[in-house]
This record gives C-alpha cells, structure tokens and sequence, in this order.
C-alpha cells in the first residue's frame, strides 16, 4: 500500500514561562492510504499536539522545532503556516475531527453556510451545487431529515448529532487523510458507538486514512489497524494493533492494558494493576526513559542510558525499551 | 445566570436528540425578543420617529427654519409658533425639525466612519497578535491618552467647523473605543474551538476573520455602536454648544441650546426644547442598542 504522509522525527517545543516544553519531541509515524491509526496514550503526552504540527495548526507559544511531514512528495513543514498551500492542504487533503462537538461549529451560522462555505472555497462549487452536496453529505453521515435541518444553526442539534456534521464536513473534500482528536470523548457510550461505526464505514467506502487520537483502548482496539503509543511526547511502541494488544513489548503498553478490564473476563480472576505514579514533567526531562521511575520492568542499564531509540521488534512492530520484556507479564 | 442558561438549554438538547426541534424563524425571533420588552419598544419607537422627522422634514416644519422675522423675535410659544421664536425670529419648532437632519447625518456618519476603521483595527490587532497588536494598541493608548473633547476641540478648531470637520473629528475620537472593544471581544472569541476548526478548515485569516469572529463578537458591538450614536449626537451638541460645530444659520439642536442660554430667564423653551430633542435621541438609541444584543445574542438562543 502506498504511504499518503510520512512524519520523520517531528519536534514542537512549546516556549513557556517556566521553561521549554517537548511537547513532541521527535515523532516518527507513516499512514497508509485507507489505514485507520490509533494514536494512543494518556493525557499531556503529545497527541493532540503532533497532529496539530502535522497540519501546521500549533500556534505561539508553540513551534515546530524540526521534522519532517512528507505528504504527497513534498514536506509541508517547508511551506508557511498560513500561506495558500498549506490553507488548500488543510481542510480539502488533511481534515479534521475535533473533541468537542458542542463548540466547534460557529455558533452564529447555519449548518448550511459552514458546509458550503467548505465546498465553495475547496472545490470551487457554486452555492446551489455545494447546497445539494452538503445535503446528500448530511445524509451519508446519518442526519435525518436533511433537507430541512441543513438551515438549521448549530444550537439546534445535539452533540451526537453535531459530530455528525463534523464528521460531514470533514470527508466532505475526499480528503486523503482525517484526524479526529479523541472525536468521541464528549459523547456518550452509546452515540460513541455509533459514531465510530459511521467513521469506519465511510472511510472504507472513501478509501481515506484515518488517525483516531484517543486514550481509549477499547476505541483502538475495535477499529485501528495499527497503533502508536506514545508516552511524555515520544512514540514507545508501534505495530499492528491485534499484536500490540495479544503481545505488548514496552512496559508502558502492559501497564496500560493492564489497567483495563476485558470483556468476557471472569469476574475476580485478575487484578486491575494501576500504572502507579505520574508523568513526568514535560519540564526538565530526565535524559534516561522518561518512564523509568514508573516501570516495573527496569535494569540497571536503564538507570545510566539515555532514552532508548526505537529498535525493530518483530514484524513491522518497534519498540523503545532496553529491556525485552516477553513473557515477562 | 448560569444556572438558568443550563436547565434552559437541556431540555432543548434533548429534544433536538429525538426529534427535530420546531422550525424556529431566526427572524421572527429576534423581533420576539426585541419587542418583549417595553422599553426598546419605546426607544425603537423614537428612532423611528426621529428618522421619520428627518426624512420628511419640509412637510412637518411649519414655517422654514432659515426665514428671519425680527417683528416676531423671541416670542412664547403660541398657535402660530408652537415653540416660540429665537432672536431673529425664527420658528423653533421647525428648526428642531430640521436640526434631526443634521443630528442624525451626525450621529450615523462619525459612527460608522469610527466603527469601520475601529472595528478592522481592533479586529486585526487582536487576530494576528505580536507587533501588529503591539502598535494598534499603543496607538489606540496614544488616542486615549488625549481626553475626548480636547481632541475634537483641537481637530474642529484648527479646521474651523462646519458638518464634515464635525464628523471627522467626532469619527476620530471614537476610533480608540471601538477598536478596544473590537480586540477584546475578538479576543475572546479567538479562543472557541471553532476558530481553531476554520483553521484546519483551510480558511484564510480575511475570511477567518469575517466569517468565525466578526459575528460571534457583533452582539456586544451593536450596543456599542448604536450607544455611540447617541455619543456623538451629544459631541456635536457640545461642539455646537461652543461654536466651533456646525456653523449657523445651519439649525443645530446644540447650537439652539447655546443660542438660548442667554435668554433663559424669560424664553426657557429655546434651550429646553432642542434639549428634550438631544436626550430623546440619545435615550432612544441607547434603549435600541440594549434591545438589538438581548435579540441576536447566540448564547441566549433556545433560552428565550
């Protein structure tokens, strides 16, 4: 399959009164075409911030320190984050689903002026065609009674469906690739479903990648292909998703799956194991593993070597640990 | 407050979840709402009528304000002259009449010319932030700095009167305010996630700006605006009031109250009516101005 975005050690560093945040401090991560990714990790750990730095959208006192973001054979990081080939990137190629459906439409005008705004800029429609377009793109993602409720202003509809019209708005451009930050976290568990149902069904049928950045392992688990877990602004581990959740390698993913029920589990047969401590201070990084003073699995090499680099570990898996940790759960 | 806005606003949510919601005219609501309150009626009422008056002018005077009689100077109020006559003997009456026209071309040019200017000025400052907020604001502080009147003093009295030189400087004075109110309100609104969505939206900063957060910061504006109008009716009559606004014969309702201090004692109506007439305004315009933000405010959408 064909690589749509290639990001190669990317850095965004947040300039703060109280000093330098890594933010990201070199993410390397590939998207097929049509491959649907799960960014996984807690929160402050550089999600949000990494695909914010893909599309260019970091604002003071942010900025991209260094990397690569290859898209269609071209580093977008080498053009203004403002200028007109970054604006035709964004919102027609790359989109966006964002965490809060309530704010993230304007408020102040109708469905219709926000859908086919989109269209007219990318597409150059005229407004009777993008109307018709934002109608049948209401309908794809499940708005019922859409000729009407497509004057209707955000108020007007619920959060569900308010993430729908995200959502609309988001493949409305056949966009190569959508981002949806923790795009089911403001919902409840039932829409949740639904929503990440229609988010699967309409990137299968548009052939679009899609990166689901969420804490939510059981998200992950369900529909991405492959992971990346990513702690204190670094990727740990990566590889596809049934292998990361049957045969973790990195002591942060076994800590994290731990800590997490399973369905069909008997009742009392395992123990929830929390990953105790906290993260660590983006602030002041250590130079070892920033997850040393919470893993269990530890040695004395990861006292005295710096963060391990992301080493091979099987197929198409890596792994940023000193310590092979298999069978060690 | 807040707690109102929530319980308000749930069951609307909720409603909207299962079934659509009622086709609610926006328009229809917003005159609802503006019309619900005695008040703004009445203030709407009185901008209607000013603006009627000024329009149709020649047909409700009842003598023309320009003609001089000095065998009818200074008269009481009468069925003849139904407000008296001034010095020269002009109807006062008609030239309330006529002075709206002045008040009003006034009010809404120096308004619009400071809002236009204040509002990109303040809009830009605060979209782009660093050095371009940087030298709006201190130009802005710069402005504030000099009290109101002792600019507009220094503007109309170096250019010598007259309507344009009013508005102008009127218009100037007011650049400061709206474009403070402008960067504040953009300010705040720069924050919601939907700006943040525009931009992933691929939206260019000129469209960001009229589209995302123009009008999510007009409802506060408006009252601004229409206040303003009421402001610089009042500046006016001050600058005419000293005699460097709008030059005689030229019937200013400022002018008419500077005219009749001196024959207070025994011809009140000379200075009291063309006052009633500048606190009408000002009152209506303001009382317009609260109405029009209760009735297009988004946040309160699907509470009233």
């Amino acid at each position: 399959m064909a690589v749509v975005l290639d990001v190669k050690d990317l850095k965004t560093y947040f300039h703060t009164e109280y000093g330098l945040v890594k933010a990201v401090d070199g993410v390397s991560l590939y998207i097929d075409q049509g491959e649907t990714i799960g960014l996984v990790g807690e929160s402050g750990c550089g999600k949000s911030v990494s695909i914010l730095s893909i599309m260019q959208l970091i604002q003071t006192p942010g900025e991209i320190i260094g990397g690569k973001v290859m898209f269609e054979g071209k580093n977008l990081l080498d053009y203004e984050a403002n200028g007109p080939e970054m604006r035709s990137t964004r919102g027609s190629k790359m989109t966006m689903i964002f965490q809060e459906p309530m704010t993230s439409l304007n408020p102040v005008l109708s469905i219709n002026r926000q859908m086919t705004e989109l269209l007219e800029l990318h597409l150059d429609m005229d407004r009777h065609a993008a109307r018709d377009r934002a109608i049948e793109l209401l309908r794809m993602v499940g708005v019922p009674d859409a000729t009407s409720r497509i004057d209707d202003y955000p108020h007007q509809f619920s959060g569900g469906m308010r993430q729908r019209v995200m959502i609309a708005m988001a493949i409305s451009c056949n966009p190569m690739i959508i981002f949806a930050d923790e795009p089911t976290t403001a919902v409840d568990v039932t829409t949740q479903a639904q929503l990440l149902e229609l988010m699967k069904d309409l990137v299968t049928r548009l052939n679009t990648a899609l990166v689901i950045v969420t804490h939510n392992l059981g998200v992950v688990a369900r529909y991405a292909q492959r992971i990346y877990v990513m702690y204190a602004g670094r990727i740990v581990e990566s590889g596809p998703a049934e292998d990361i959740f049957e045969n973790p390698k990195h002591p942060y993913t076994i800590g994290l799956l731990n800590s997490v029920p399973k369905l069909g589990e008997k009742h009392g047969t395992r123990k929830l194991i929390p990953i105790y401590g906290l993260p660590p201070n983006l602030i002041d990084m250590p130079p070892t593993c920033a997850f040393l003073p919470r893993c269990t699995h530890r040695t004395a090499q990861c006292e005295k070597d710096p963060w391990p680099p992301l080493r091979s570990a099987g197929d198409n898996r890596q792994v940023s640990c000193y310590v092979d940790v298999r069978g060690k759960q | 407050m807040a707690d109102d806005k929530e319980t308000g606003a749930q069951p609307a949510d909720a409603l909207g979840a299962a079934v659509a919601p009622p086709k609610a005219n926006e328009f229809k609501r917003v005159v609802r709402v503006f019309f619900g309150r005695k008040l703004y009626v009445i203030g709407f009422v009185i901008v209607v009528i000013l603006i009627l008056t000024a329009i149709f002018a020649p047909f409700i005077a009842t003598h023309d304000p320009y003609s001089t009689n000095l065998s009818e100077k200074l008269e009481q109020p009468s069925s003849r002259h139904w407000l008296g006559t001034d010095s020269t003997g002009r109807d006062t009456f008609s030239r309330i009449i006529y002075g709206s026209q002045i008040s009003l071309l006034i009010g809404f040019s120096a308004v619009s010319a400071s809002a236009i200017v204040g509002l990109l000025m303040g809009l830009a400052a605060a979209y782009f932030g660093g050095w371009v907020f940087a030298i709006i604001m201190r130009f802005t502080d710069a402005l504030m700095a000099l009290p109101g009147i002792i600019l507009v003093l220094l503007i109309a009295g170096l250019a010598g009167g007259g309507i344009p030189v009013v508005i102008f400087a009127l218009g100037f004075g007011g650049i400061a305010g709206q474009c403070r109110m402008m960067c504040g309100l953009a300010l705040s609104v720069k924050q919601n996630d939907y700006v943040l969505a525009g931009r992933a939206m691929g939206m260019s900063s000129w469209r960001m700006m009229l589209t995302q957060i123009f009008p999510n910061a007009f409802p506060p504006l408006m009252v601004g605006i229409t206040m303003g109008i009421g402001g610089v009716v009042l500046g006016e009559a001050g600058l005419s009031f000293l005699g460097i606004g709008v030059m005689p014969p030229t019937p200013s309702w400022g002018g008419m109250v500077n005219n009749g201090q001196r024959y207070l004692l025994h011809n009140p109506w000379l200075s009291i009516a063309p006052g009633v007439a500048i606190m009408l305004l000002v009152f209506g315009f303001n009382m317009v101005g609260d109405g029009i933000r209760d009735a297009v405010d988004p946040k309160l959408r699907g509470v009233i």
